[in-house]
């Protein structure tokens, strides 16, 4: 069974694989309902490379349907934390 | 017995600093082996041997500025003796430089390293296009470790050699330019299915079917996949699409996918992904900056609808992809909405001319109606 993570273990999260694709970003002055990509320059292959980090840091999958649900942090927190409590229950 | 010398990675490269030796004399060294680590302007490039043998010695010191053609080391056969070491003194530390008073003058306003620069006019002289094209030779730094202003000042030395490169293929390259509008509706609607069947690490990007259907469509129009050497076009039996990424710290690298037609979408992907973290990393290869057959950029991300490229010699096109956009389009007669980017085909017309670069285009637009074949 996975352990049930805490919305802030999950931010943690997000946000170290952000600064892996965007090492010269300020991880602390991110706004949460702000895009990702107006805030940090980012382009499709730096969004795929953040997917890929979520996935293996949190051992889920995420359809592509699903990225757009991703573009924010807060956008993030919802969609993994609701993902992660499926995947906990089943 | 072969030298190896200080490669040209990139056509405005004049010189290079070793930074450090990654085999030693005596080692064995295979073809395609990273042997050295040279910093040019487009950061630090791992330098891959151009045969297997044996590294018998090395003529360079590491932290050591020579220019482009210098003999670093030699490397000989396996099997064969080795020879009696002989100093080799590099060029530039040799004689009096010849240069013309323009030319000192404009070196002075652009900060360029005269001993650097290797002169094209009679006995070796320098000139004003020739200060001008090393425009980016401001002295390096004498460590590689990094210090206050060191990205600052190595971004001004890209922004120097881009604008040297651009200057050049503008004042040499007679450009000619033409563009089409390709329905995209089929490409991404096949995507998407292809998509789900893969795990997140193997899914395709549509900037990869861009890639393969401009490598495909090379193979119909071959002239456009080739370099302009002295006054004479070359052509090039592979199709080594080079892709120009935008780095973090600002500037821009268009490193080659090699055999990109010849790679499957699984393999293009992954290498392209791999390319673009190694450019954002400064941890590219020698054949990648000095292999490139054409370019190709895509803008679509910054909102651009059409990209007009300046050729990046001595190549002969480069291929522009701006922004997916909702258009209405007419399909058997009915308007409906569907995904279209514009394609533009920068290319020199000494080589090809618009007809040939506008069956290039079709070319890329029929491939993308098929994607299942690329």
């Amino acid at each position: 069974m996975t352990p049930k993570l805490t919305c802030d273990e999950i931010t943690t999260t997000v946000l170290r694989a952000l600064g892996e694709i965007a090492p010269e970003a300020d991880l602390a002055a991110i706004k949460p309902d702000v895009s990702f990509r107006d805030q940090l320059d980012i382009d499709s292959m730096d969004f795929l490379n953040f997917v890929i980090a979520v996935h293996e840091a949190l051992r889920v999958e995420i359809p592509e349907a699903d990225y757009p649900k991703l573009i924010t942090l807060n956008g993030c927190v919802a969609y993994l934390s609701a993902l992660l409590a499926e995947k906990t229950s089943a | 017995m072969a030298e190896f010398t200080m490669p040209s990675l990139g056509a405005d490269m004049q010189a290079g600093t070793l930074v450090a030796w990654l085999k030693k004399p005596g080692e064995t060294v295979k073809k395609g082996d990273i042997i050295a680590e040279v910093e040019t302007d487009k950061g630090v490039i791992e330098i891959e041997s151009f045969m297997t043998g044996v590294l018998e010695r090395t003529l360079v010191e590491p932290l050591t500025k020579v220019p482009v053609g210098t003999v670093l080391a030699i490397i000989r056969e396996e099997g064969k003796p080795a020879t009696v070491s002989q100093p080799v003194v590099p060029a530039a530390g040799t004689g009096r430089l010849k240069v013309s008073p323009a030319a000192k003058q404009l070196a002075a306003e652009l900060s360029v390293d005269l001993s650097a620069v290797q002169g094209t006019g009679p006995d070796g002289a320098i000139s004003r296009a020739d200060v001008e094209a090393a425009a980016a030779q401001a002295p390096l730094a004498p460590s590689p470790a990094p210090r206050a202003g060191e990205a600052g000042d190595r971004l001004l030395r890209m922004r120097q050699t881009i604008a040297a490169a651009m200057a050049r293929s503008k004042r040499e390259i007679p450009h000619y330019y033409v563009g089409t509008t390709i329905d995209m509706e089929r490409a991404l609607t096949w995507l998407a299915e292809e998509n789900l069947k893969r795990p997140v690490k193997e899914r395709l990007l549509y900037g990869v079917l861009l890639l393969k259907a401009v490598a495909l469509a090379l193979r119909e129009v071959p002239e456009l996949n080739a370099v302009w050497k002295g006054n004479e076009v070359v052509r090039s039996e592979a199709r080594h699409v080079g892709v120009a990424i935008s780095l973090r710290q600002g500037g821009l690298i268009a490193p080659a996918l090699h055999d990109t037609d010849k790679q499957s979408l699984g393999d293009l992907m992954r290498n392209f992904r791999d390319l673009v973290n190694r450019a954002r990393a400064g941890a590219l290869r020698s054949s990648e900056l000095s292999d490139p057959t054409i370019t190709v950029t895509s803008l679509g991300e910054q909102g651009v609808e059409s990209v007009y490229a300046v050729i990046y010699p001595p190549q002969v096109a480069i291929v522009g992809f701006g922004k997916l956009v909702e258009r209405p389009w007419i399909v058997d007669k009915q308007v409906v909405p569907r995904s279209v980017l514009t394609a533009t085909l920068s290319a020199d017309h000494r080589v090809s001319d618009g007809h040939r670069g506008g069956l290039f285009l079709a070319a890329v637009d029929r491939l993308l109606q098929e994607p299942e074949g690329l």
